[in-house]
């Protein structure tokens, strides 16, 4: 099974800047995919690597990642996805998740 | 005058009378037959173009008998027309290939779906209809009577009396139509004793009975392994306790048969807890004896449930528990079809279980374009029971929320079943749960049916929930609007990716379609550790050891 290698980066109008400097979540081996996202200058952009199995499905990733990036209105940040055959839905639900572990762990921290 | 007397008003037992004749020359008097005579007395009993029932319930089969008749010579009997609920063995259709039979009446045929397209296609089976469990058990009594009826059960006394027990199923609505009108039963058990537990059929309504060589087939089909269940199905669990179970007081409800509920049951006890709800929600159910229901009812959820049917490993634990589950004088279940598809029908507030394709119109359908699966009994579930008179909470609040109400009936309240489908955009391997068209057009058009077959119509479906958001599509008032609520929750398939933010945005502020967010549900919980019991394991230590799991569930 070839993995393929995808890219995206997307750009929003007055970006919440990430609150910490590294993430992780979930797992690749047992589990369906793992995220690991870090602050990054990017000019205030987003860049997304994926690294998936499946083939066919660029143009749903591309439309998951967007939407995401929209509703969090995130930038300067670079997201590395490693995919074990998730359905876009898993992908945009362990997302969403980790951005608000990431959110909680501020409020903890405060 | 003299013609009206000389007619003949018992012809169908002097029929049966004189294959009854013809069978005795075979197996002598008695009611209990050998083995090796099987296969005569059905070539004695059956004539070509009979109406022959043979027992294919959802789980217990008369399969010794389905291998006869595969045996019987084909010179002899031809062009029988099977009624049966299920085609689930091979020899079902073997039949056929045999050219033994030549039509079919059915309900669901599982397994054996692939194969049964093939035949119809080739032209070597003629179908009838695929019927729902209770229309099929109506027309047993209308213009599907059968003259011979194949059945089985786990016991039979020497008198021929029939104990069913535990899965009881479709045994005694098939022998009431056959012996009332003047047909044949022939049953198949696993055992003979002197004393029955309890008498579930009596032995006059029986003409012979056979000791099969091996105990009936049966299967656990509705057990599910709680480590199989995903993240996602508990986000969707957790929007439906809270945006529907909760927002109505279902009180009345079945569950259909998958991970989704399973996931549901398991989080009762659990997130149904913490929201208060106990005593609020799920105290009635028309069931199978789901071995995930165990926690719930453990933790006093739940005051009763109805089965339709069995579950293998379930029986002690049913027995343990008679406040909850209805069981016999004799302390086991009798789970008859007829009167729990009768009773989902009529006195359900809600029907909710998973599907596999839905149309940008709110139709339904685990049809695929080359299986002819049948629906069993969802569909009798998964509608509005237009006869329904009596009241309840959540039926009341359904159908004042109801869209079309003013357009169909004026001004008068009429209540509505709510029919929830839960759905994962995309299922494994990535195969679209949201479609333009259903496969069943094509299935159709494939195997020469007259309609594609649909498991809910868009008309008598309520909600949709998916892991974008559930979809209140009973209050749409148009069928455009009700697909732009469709297009909202249905992700990244054909048919969300047509959704208009502007039309979704609305629709969220009518409170048509709600987001997890609207619902006030944290997704970062949306994970296995909510679940009441994790594995199958934790299933047995919650019944305190009296659920008995089959082998292949049994991983430790």
């Amino acid at each position: 099974m070839a993995l393929q290698q995808l890219k995206f980066e997307f750009k929003v109008n007055n970006p919440i800047e990430f609150s910490h400097e590294w993430r992780h979540h979930g797992v690749v081996g047992s589990g369906d995919l793992e995220i690991l996202m870090e602050k990054k200058d990017l000019g205030g952009a987003v860049q997304v690597q994926v690294v998936t199995p499946v083939v066919g499905f660029d143009k749903v990733w591309g439309m998951v990642l967007e939407k995401i990036v929209k509703e969090n209105r995130l930038g300067n940040i670079s997201i590395e996805i490693n995919d074990n055959n998730a359905t876009p839905i898993v992908v945009s639900m362990r997302l969403r998740q980790a951005l608000a572990e990431a959110a909680k762990d501020v409020r903890k921290e405060v | 005058m003299d013609k009206e007397t000389q007619r003949v008003w018992d012809s169908l037992n002097r029929d049966t009378q004189e294959r009854m004749a013809k069978a005795r020359t075979i197996v002598g008097t008695g009611k209990v037959i050998s083995v090796d005579k099987t296969v005569a007395l059905l070539e004695a009993i059956i004539k070509p173009g009979d109406k022959v029932n043979l027992e294919g319930n959802n789980q217990k089969q008369a399969d010794f008998l389905a291998d006869c008749l595969c045996k019987v010579d084909k010179n002899k009997v031809y062009d029988l027309h099977m009624i049966q609920s299920v085609l689930s063995l091979p020899s079902h259709l073997d039949v056929f290939e045999k050219g033994i039979a030549k039509k079919v009446d059915f309900s669901f045929s599982g397994p054996q779906a692939g194969r049964l397209a093939q035949l119809i296609s080739d032209k070597k089976i003629e179908l009838g209809a695929i019927h729902t469990y209770l229309e099929l058990f109506g027309r047993y009594f209308i213009d599907l009577v059968p003259k011979v009826a194949l059945i089985v059960a786990f016991q039979a006394d020497k008198e021929g009396n029939l104990y069913t027990g535990f899965n009881t199923e479709d045994t005694p609505v098939i022998v009431e139509a056959t012996k009332f009108k003047q047909g044949i039963v022939v049953a198949q058990v696993n055992e003979i004793v002197d004393k029955l537990p309890r008498i579930d059929i009596p032995a006059d309504w029986v003409d012979f009975v056979v000791k099969s060589p091996s105990p009936f087939y049966i299967e656990p089909l509705f057990t599910r392994d709680p480590a199989l269940i995903t993240d996602s199905q508990v986000l969707r669990a957790m929007m439906a306790i809270k945006g529907i179970y909760a927002e109505y007081g279902v009180q009345r409800l079945n569950h259909g048969v998958g991970f989704d509920t399973a996931a549901i049951e398991l989080l009762l006890p659990t997130y149904g807890e913490e929201l208060g709800l106990k005593g609020k929600i799920c105290s009635y159910f028309s069931l199978n004896p789901h071995p995930t229901m165990i926690p719930a009812i453990e933790s006093g959820w739940v005051k009763s449930i109805h089965s339709f049917g069995g579950e293998l490993g379930m029986e002690d634990y049913v027995r343990a528990r008679p406040d909850v589950f209805f069981v016999g004088p004799d302390g086991s279940m009798r789970s008859n079809r007829a009167y729990s598809q009768m009773a989902g029908h009529y006195s359900l507030d809600m029907f909710i279980g998973g599907t596999l394709q839905i149309d940008k119109y709110g139709n339904s359908s685990t049809a695929t374009a080359s299986r002819v699966a049948g629906f069993g009994g969802a569909p009798n579930m998964g509608c509005d029971a237009k006869g329904r008179r009596h009241s309840t909470e959540a039926w009341l609040k359904c159908g004042q929320e109801y869209g079309m109400s003013h357009e169909l009936v004026g001004n008068l309240p009429r209540g509505k079943r709510l029919v929830v489908q839960l759905q994962e955009t995309f299922r494994e391997k990535l195969a679209p749960g949201f479609v333009e068209e259903l496969d069943a057009w094509k299935l159709a058009k494939n195997a020469n049916l007259d309609i594609p077959p649909v498991m809910i119509y868009g008309d008598d479906l309520t909600h949709v929930v998916t892991e974008e958001g559930i979809a209140y599509l009973h209050k749409c008032s148009s069928l455009v609007e009700r697909t732009a609520a469709i297009r909202a929750v249905a992700g990244y398939t054909e048919v969300g990716m047509l959704a208009k933010p502007e039309d979704t945005a609305a629709l969220r502020k009518k409170g048509i379609v709600k987001t997890p967010e609207d619902l006030g549900i944290d997704i970062s919980r949306a994970n296995r550790s909510l679940l009441a019991a994790k594995n199958i394991r934790e299933l047995v230590t919650w019944s305190k050891g009296l659920y008995n799991p089959p082998a292949k569930f049994r991983n430790w």
